[in-house]
């Protein structure tokens, strides 16, 4: 299949996926469980990564700055730019991307495989609604308070790599963080806008790759991965026509 | 009451399915047999409308069910139950949800009436005290009957078992047949089986469709079959060598 068809089919899939559910209740005990499954247990890692990249990016900064017309400020700014406009929803992800994309992916596929999505069609469910809007509808609207925490992780990540190295003093860094923020504040809500893009993108893209699974165990693997590079590739692309819409 | 009329399926380039019409009763075991590769499976898949069919029609009780459109079809489906080869249970679901499952999707029931309906069904196939096992942790035979308890959980009046015995030892196999068999009676179920096994043939074909190369080669009963001078059934039924000489000695005496 070339490029094109997998993109009508895309389209075709995600009509079924915002029909109505079969039964309301139903819809939102696994509307409920796949915000758990999918965002809050992605919560330890992205705070982890979080942390220790704030860390990275203010430490980098601080080594880059060597001419002393810049303000040390400027630190804490750029620590905070950096993980508001890209680090926390770009980055953040791309890794979500590999770790919940493969993983709904293969779930999908599974069912696929072992006859379970027939079993769905069998009753009379509309088994792409039912498998996939719980979790792309729970993915977009949770995943950005899991990105919002991880901008405040990376900041505090980058203030404690700071402080504890000795390159500027709090009160610095906190001015740094606050600098400009009133011509800047719109650039959170682009950042937060893009975030359920991506979550978006992410969630449906391996919908469509399990749901199309043919075969057995390999092709879920295959589709697994494809699902990935396909979100990834997505996201990149998104990412930049976003921006050139929105900042530029 | 399922009928087809002038069934033709092609993937492709490739015809699958020519031109099949056949009758299958309620309150009668109706099975479909064949060699490998020879379309069973596309068969009943058409009819149950997870392949559509390329010409013809499939009618349940005077619904023509290949004409309509998804949501009529929803009706229809509620109405099915099937069982499948590889029991398609839901791996997340235990046994008792798995069971539950379309009565959550489809009634208006509590959820206490659908679970004394569920452990009803598992009772009636011999399930008893697995409520909350995952299917992963039951035997193949047991997911067999999981999957036969959850496709009648719905009072079903069209029952479907793509080989139900596959891959079951013979005792298991005999059990499960029966089952089948006293479900259709019982509830006056349209029941169709598609099949390998010899003695389920035997056992419970009230009515058998012999399908080869995609076209419906012979029709007849169990007591038939065994008399039929149709070469390719003969080579079905009697493959083996000690079939074969069981044949010999039939057909002398
Ligand atoms: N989705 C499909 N796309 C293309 N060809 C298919 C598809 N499904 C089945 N076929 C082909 O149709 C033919 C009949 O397959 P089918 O599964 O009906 O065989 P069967 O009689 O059920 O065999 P078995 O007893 O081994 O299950 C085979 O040649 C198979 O390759
Ligand atoms: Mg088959």
């Amino acid at each position: 299949m070339n490029l094109f068809e997998h993109i009508g089919k895309y389209f075709m899939m995600l009509k079924f996926v915002f029909s109505k559910p079969e039964k309301g209740s139903v819809f939102w005990e696994r509307f409920f469980t796949e915000a758990q499954n999918i965002v809050i247990n992605s919560i330890p890692l992205i705070g982890f990564l979080s942390f220790f990249m704030g860390g990275v990016i203010s430490l980098q900064t601080a080594s880059n700055m060597s001419s002393p017309l810049l303000p040390e400020y400027t630190i804490g700014y750029i620590t905070r730019q950096s993980t508001i406009l890209e680090f926390s929803p770009t980055i953040i992800s791309l890794i979500i991307a590999g770790k919940v994309g493969s993983n709904i992916a293969s779930e999908i596929g599974t069912m696929r495989v072992t006859e379970q999505i027939d079993a769905l069609e069998i009753m009379g469910v509309n088994s792409i609604g039912f498998l996939m809007l719980p979790k792309i509808l729970a993915t977009t609207l949770f995943f950005p308070f899991a990105i919002i925490l991880s901008m405040l992780l990376s900041l505090i990540g980058g203030w404690l790599a700071g402080i504890t190295s000795n390159l500027y003093s709090t009160k610095t860094y906190i001015v740094g963080l606050r600098a400009f923020w009133n011509v800047d504040q719109h650039h959170l809500y682009y950042a937060l806008g893009k975030t359920m893009v991506f979550a978006f993108l992410i969630t449906s893209i391996a919908c469509y790759y399990g749901y199309n699974v043919k075969g057995g165990a390999l092709e879920v693997g295959k589709a697994s991965t494809n699902s990935v590079v396909a979100a990834s590739v997505t996201i990149l692309l998104a990412n930049y026509i976003l921006t050139q819409l929105v900042l530029i | 009451m399922i009928e087809v009329k002038h069934i033709s399926k092609s993937f492709g380039d490739t015809q699958i399915l020519f031109d099949i019409s056949a009758q299958f009763n309620p309150g009668q075991v109706n099975l479909i047999i064949g060699a490998s590769g020879q379309g069973k499976s596309v068969l009943t898949k058409c009819i149950v409308g997870l392949h559509e069919v390329d010409e013809g029609k499939v009618i349940y009780d005077d619904r023509v069910f290949s004409e309509m459109g998804r949501n009529d079809r929803k009706l229809i489906r509620q109405e099915i139950g099937m069982l499948f080869q590889g029991s398609a249970l839901f791996d997340s679901l235990t046994v008792l949800e798995n069971v539950m499952f379309p009565l959550k999707m489809f009634t208006k029931m509590s959820k206490q009436e659908r679970k004394e309906r569920a452990q009803f069904c598992l009772e009636r196939v011999g399930i008893v005290g697995k409520d909350d096992l995952l299917p992963a942790e039951t035997s193949g035979g047991m997911q067999k009957r999981i999957g036969i308890a959850r496709a009648i959980s719905m009072n079903p009046k069209y029952l479907f078992c793509d080989e139900p015995n596959s891959g079951l030892d013979p005792k298991t196999s005999i059990l499960i047949d029966n089952l089948i068999k006293e479900i259709t009676y019982e509830y006056n179920m349209t029941t169709i089986v598609i099949t390998h096994d010899m003695n389920s043939v035997m056992e419970i074909g009230d009515h058998i469709i012999f399908i080869n190369q995609g076209r419906k080669w012979w029709e007849g009963n169990n007591k038939e079959i065994i008399r039929t001078d149709n070469k390719e059934v003969v080579d079905f039924v009697y493959a083996s060598t000690f079939m074969k000489n069981l044949r010999s000695k039939l057909v002398n005496n």
